[in-house]
């Protein structure tokens, strides 16, 4: 555990220590701070009952920026390493496997969820101007930010897997970007096709993510998506544990 | 300290470390001698725990690197090839955060920083970050790393490659001063820091261990055929006569060299020292003497030297 946290802690001092971290900041309060210009404009065209936060997800730069943001913020974790040689002194230390990928991936959740904080004054800013109370409520931001960390872990867990795949890491984002697009028009097909039928329809129409994460923005939190999101993002760790472990049977 | 047995590590298509086998003893500085790519950094890192073996057995203070790779780690202090560092850390930082990694606790780590960082004289750049540091201070940050933890073990893969020759010398000072308290294991490919440094020396070539001893030991199996330099102005067919009655000489070779110098390359019967010899013949004759010397053996001599009985065997 206290081995654990000097890695978390060594992690996200590399996302502050480095400029990276900052461009992808403020690329994210970009985006962020567009979506708030757009959402201002539908909401200057008609009355909506709508709360802010499912305006603000009805503009579709959430996805935007999942996509975009997670290879870039998770491409360094390992590919850095492995390129610098740290991960061999990182490795001969008596860490272990486990504790390494659990902190990486910890220090990439709250870098992503520190990214998204700017986008609460957007909504705090409309709120005060609609003087409308139940335009934002606690609840509903609350939820929206669970989907944000859900989605999200899910995306960072994708991202982890491509760096400990590989030394580069612009490979590494490329590959997490592919997975990240992947599992997005999966969520895109399942969101078209009609109500399934066989069982492989089934299985596909797990995936609308879309709507589960519209039901996370409206304030819905829906077990089924938490048990899907948080055990995809288990599998992708474990996956990941597994691609850091094979060096030592390779 | 270190006992591998019939160790081999294969990598798909290449064969790094094939059936090698060695043991050193507690306090003692051994060296791995050869050419890159002969297997030393592969060796390392199975003892460092970073590689796992293809088959034999590792043990490091009685403990399998494999199955108690978390125990053997604590014990070892291991600064690989290049020295990889947190370029973006400052000195003190990075070997705080390096100590509690390796399991000290807060107090213990700061009072183990201070010492290393004084042992590694690096008191003045301590809060410098290490990317602006010259190659020469960031060798001794990764030996202060390895030494944080107060390992039993210290690996040490090409401790001296790339730094100036002052530097070099600072840092065998230092390797020597370990072998007090510690084992120390160090890679080289150059034969007089083993030399100068080691105890032992384990001479290893394409994945196989050629030779281990002492290094005067080796240096004795060298020179019984080092041959001697002479340059020598005289009349070449009395220099011809002379070493065929030389019954120390059992060959030489001799060929104009600038002016009216000859030189002579000539090879001792049983490893005789020939220079006093020589020195007697010329001032016996009136000749003048230019060069006199031992050609010393490089490491790539003593590889062929000790390949020599395979090619044999082969041909």
């Amino acid at each position: 555990m206290r081995t654990w946290w000097t890695l978390t802690r060594r992690e996200l001092a590399g996302f502050f220590l480095s400029l990276t971290g900052y461009i992808i900041i403020a690329a994210a309060v970009f985006m962020m701070g567009y979506s708030f210009v757009v959402l201002l404009v539908n909401l200057q065209q008609e009355a909506t009952p709508m709360p802010v936060t499912e305006v603000f997800y009805n503009t579709q730069f959430f996805w935007l920026i999942l996509l975009l943001t997670t290879p870039v913020i998770t491409m360094r974790l390992f590919a850095h390493e492995k390129f610098s040689g740290t991960f061999e002194t990182l490795m001969t230390t008596p860490v272990s496997d486990l504790q390494v990928v659990l902190a990486k991936f910890a220090a990439a959740m709250v870098f992503y969820g520190v990214m998204w904080l700017p986008l609460l004054p957007c909504l705090l800013i409309v709120r005060h101007y609609t003087h409308d109370t139940g335009a934002l409520d606690p609840g509903t931001v609350g939820s929206t930010y669970l989907g944000i960390l859900l989605l999200g872990g899910l995306f960072v867990s994708l991202g982890c897997c491509a760096s400990a795949l590989t030394r580069s890491q612009g490979i590494a984002a490329m590959i997490s970007l592919v997975f990240g697009a992947s599992v997005f028009m999966l969520a895109y097909i399942a969101d078209q096709l009609p109500a399934p039928e066989t069982w492989q329809g089934h299985v596909l129409a797990c995936f609308t993510l879309f709507d589960q994460m519209h039901d996370f923005v409206r304030g819905v939190v829906d077990t089924r998506p938490v048990v899907l999101l948080v055990s995809l993002t288990l599998f992708f760790l474990f996956l990941t544990l597994r691609i850091v472990e094979s060096r030592r049977w390779k | 300290m270190i006992e591998v047995a019939h160790l081999t590590k294969r990598y798909t298509g290449r064969t790094a470390v094939s059936d090698i086998s060695f043991t050193v003893g507690r306090g003692e500085i051994v060296g791995l001698l050869g050419p890159n790519g002969a297997g030393k950094s592969t060796t390392m890192r199975i003892l460092a725990c970073y590689l796992a073996a293809t088959s034999g057995t590792v043990r490091v203070a009685g403990l399998d690197v494999f199955r108690q790779s978390d125990d053997v780690r604590r014990r070892i202090g291991y600064m690989p090839e290049n020295n990889p560092l947190h370029h973006d850390m400052r000195v003190r930082e990075y070997l705080k955060f390096r100590a509690r990694l390796k399991g000290l606790t807060r107090k213990h780590s700061r009072e183990r920083v201070d010492v290393v960082t004084e042992q590694c004289g690096l008191t003045e750049v301590s809060r410098r970050i290490i990317g602006q540091l010259s190659k020469g201070y960031r060798q001794r940050v990764g030996l202060a790393d390895a030494l944080v933890h107060e390992p039993e073990l210290i690996i040490l893969d090409e401790p001296t490659i790339g730094l100036d020759p002052n530097q070099i010398r600072a840092v065998r000072q230092l390797i020597k001063g370990l072998g007090d308290s510690h084992t120390v294991l160090i890679s080289t490919h150059i034969l007089p820091e083993a030399e100068m440094t080691c105890h032992r020396v384990v001479i290893m070539y394409e994945g196989k261990i050629l030779a281990a001893d002492t290094p005067e030991n080796l240096q004795r199996l060298m020179s019984s055929n080092s041959q001697i330099i002479a340059e020598i102005a005289a009349p070449e067919d009395e220099l011809q006569a002379c070493w065929t009655e030389m019954a120390e000489v059992e060959q030489f070779d001799v060929s104009a060299g600038e002016g009216d110098y000859y030189r002579c390359a000539l090879t001792p019967r049983d490893g005789l020292d020939l220079r006093p010899h020589i020195f007697a013949l010329v001032r016996e004759r009136g000749w003048s003497l230019r060069e006199l010397t031992r050609s010393r053996h490089s490491l790539e001599d003593i590889y062929v030297r000790v390949t020599r009985p395979d090619e044999e065997e082969e041909g």
